[in-house]
């Protein structure tokens, strides 16, 4: 059985139909990557699961369980986490009361900070500075380290590396791959190098519809198919 | 931004920033006034102004943060708060009379608590019936707002008369502390004092609990804190109760600031709050005592020193912080 399970997922933002007709499974494990162009889709599809947006009734199922008509906090509770596309930082509140704010009684679990702080030693030097105040890439990594300072069974991570300096690329590459040996991850991403270094499965989003669904070995090898969906020069 | 204006920034910052804003205005007041007795008699009585102004607009702010909702009905709060509370009073009239500081402060102690009440119990009622299914929808919040408004300045109408209505303040409320030539009305201190206790309880309550921290972040990003496993539709009814409370709170401290009431005073009063959460940035409890005290201050020493500007003095007040800060003082979202 899969962790996730996306099945005829429609969903109307307003009065315009955004996504048509999605449709993908998403193993226990890993990094699975969800690719298309601009305006695909992508972002309503993690806002969908996530409950941000209603989708269609029936067509999300968590562990074998519909979570279509749950509250965005009830799908949270369930062990699913999110990194937006914005960062979602809460700019007035320091590094520590970010990352508390996340956890499930208000204290910290030592270990699991401790893996924090390893993972990304700017936010142990920071911890009492208001989060506003961080660079673009620290934000980045306080939104990911919120989504992993309790245990989750999966997180929905929207264009992590977007404006972030290659360096702090790389790093953030580094922090998902030790992420990803005990949580999976589902990773919206428009730098291709970046997804494909990560990603074990994959689907490409186009007009509210996936186009395509696969391994992500699989796509990297072919270049026709990823110049047709992704219009990415060979 | 150059090197020597970020420097500036900086020393702004460390001397206290926006935070010394009243002080300034009470330094320059003072070089005005010349006379020291005037100048502390007006500062005594801007602060306990700005008080009062406080307590009913950190509900409205924290509302307006958090769900974005518009509540023009907030002045309803004010007003029933000072009317029961003057109700209370006046049925208790034989403790405050009394030559008893015990006794007068039980009576006062009824009064704000049969305020207090009712604003948490009619906070609780308005949210769940009116603002509710309107989230989202500002033209329709106005609309049933400013009705709501309406509908309880003719209920108080309707239960106390539309002749003002006399406040009695408790005896030892009553008089002045005379220090040389300096005059301190003790109710005015009171007042100030009551507000600044409040003020702290509220602050430590949002900076050093969960709910509180909760109440920061919902107001910079609701979304993200339902996605971290929190309703922020239950934390709401919270805030929107002890908003309300805080507001009928204020609207007793005011009616025996003023001693004379009307059903309007809330509706009055609205203005003078709307300018205040505007001034300190929207959702910021340290904002809104921020532009409650220049909105006290400045009513005040205007008033004495040029009374034809003081209608005009807030609102100039406004558009000058604006133009400097178009998000107010210290708004909550960065």
């Amino acid at each position: 059985m899969s962790l996730l399970s996306i099945r005829n997922m429609k969903t109307d933002i307003g009065q315009y139909a955004v996504l048509h007709d999605i449709s993908f499974e998403v193993p226990e494990g890993g990094v699975f990557v969800l690719l298309g162009r601009n305006g695909a889709g992508k972002t309503t599809t993690l806002r969908s699961i996530m409950g941000l947006w209603t989708p269609s009734p029936g067509s999300v199922q968590f562990r074998g369980e519909d979570i279509s008509a749950l509250h965005t906090a009830e799908i949270a509770r369930k062990g699913i986490a999110y990194v937006p596309e914005n960062m979602g930082i809460f700019g007035t509140l320091t590094v520590d009361e970010n990352l508390i704010l996340a956890t499930s009684n208000g204290r910290f679990d030592p270990a699991r900070l401790a893996r924090i702080h390893a993972l990304f030693p700017a936010l142990e030097r920071f911890r009492d500075k208001q989060a506003w105040s961080l660079s673009g890439g620290q934000k980045q990594m306080l939104s990911v380290a919120r989504a992993i300072i309790e245990p989750r069974a999966l997180i929905l991570i929207d264009e992590p590396t977007k404006g972030l300096a290659p360096a702090i690329v790389d790093a953030m590459a580094e922090a998902f791959r030790e992420i990803a040996q005990t949580t999976t991850i589902l990773l919206v991403e428009q730098n291709f190098a970046f997804a494909k270094s990560l990603g074990r499965d994959m689907a490409v989003i186009d007009d509210g519809r996936v186009a395509h669904t696969g391994t992500m070995a699989d796509f990297v090898a072919d270049t026709t198919l990823q110049h047709r969906l992704l219009s990415l020069s060979l | 931004m150059t090197a020597r204006t970020a420097t500036l920034s900086t020393y702004w910052d460390r001397a206290g920033g926006v935070n010394l804003l009243p002080v300034a205005v009470a330094l320059i007041a003072f070089l005005l006034i010349g006379a020291p007795s005037s100048w502390i008699t007006l500062t005594v009585a801007g602060l306990a102004m700005g008080m009062m102004l406080f307590l009913m607009a950190s509900g409205l702010s924290l509302v307006f943060g958090l769900m974005d909702v518009l509540n023009f009905g907030h002045s309803a709060f004010v007003s029933f708060g000072a009317f029961i509370s003057a109700a209370v009073l006046a049925g208790l009239g034989g403790w405050l009379a009394a030559d008893s500081w015990v006794l007068n402060a039980s009576a006062l102690a009824a009064a704000y608590l049969a305020a207090i009440c009712f604003g948490l119990i009619a906070g609780w009622f308005f949210e769940t019936v009116i603002i509710k299914p309107v989230y989202r929808d500002h033209l329709r919040q106005i609309l049933i707002t400013i009705g709501a408004m309406i509908v309880a300045e003719q209920t108080i109408l309707a239960f106390w008369g539309g002749t003002p209505f006399s406040v009695a303040r408790p005896h030892f409320l009553e008089g002045s502390w005379i220090i040389g030539d300096v005059s301190i009305e003790i109710y005015r201190a009171f007042a100030f004092a009551l507000g600044a206790g409040v003020f702290v309880l509220l602050y430590v309550g949002l900076n050093r609990t969960r709910i509180g921290l909760l109440i920061r972040a919902g107001v910079e990003d609701r979304e993200m804190v339902e996605a971290l496993g929190f309703r922020v539709d239950r934390l709401f009814i919270g805030v929107f109760m002890l908003g309300s409370a805080l507001a009928a709170l204020g609207g007793a401290m005011w009616a025996g600031y003023e001693t004379l009431i009307t059903p309007h005073m809330g509706a009055d009063l609205m203005i003078v709050v709307f300018i205040v959460v505007i001034i300190g940035g929207l959702g910021s409890i340290e904002g809104t005592l921020l532009g409650a005290l220049l909105v006290g201050l400045m009513s005040n020493y205007v008033g004495f020193l040029a009374p034809k500007l003081a209608l005009a003095s807030n609102m100039i007040l406004m558009v000058a912080i604006l133009l400097w800060r178009p998000n107010g003082l210290r708004p909550a979202v960065k």
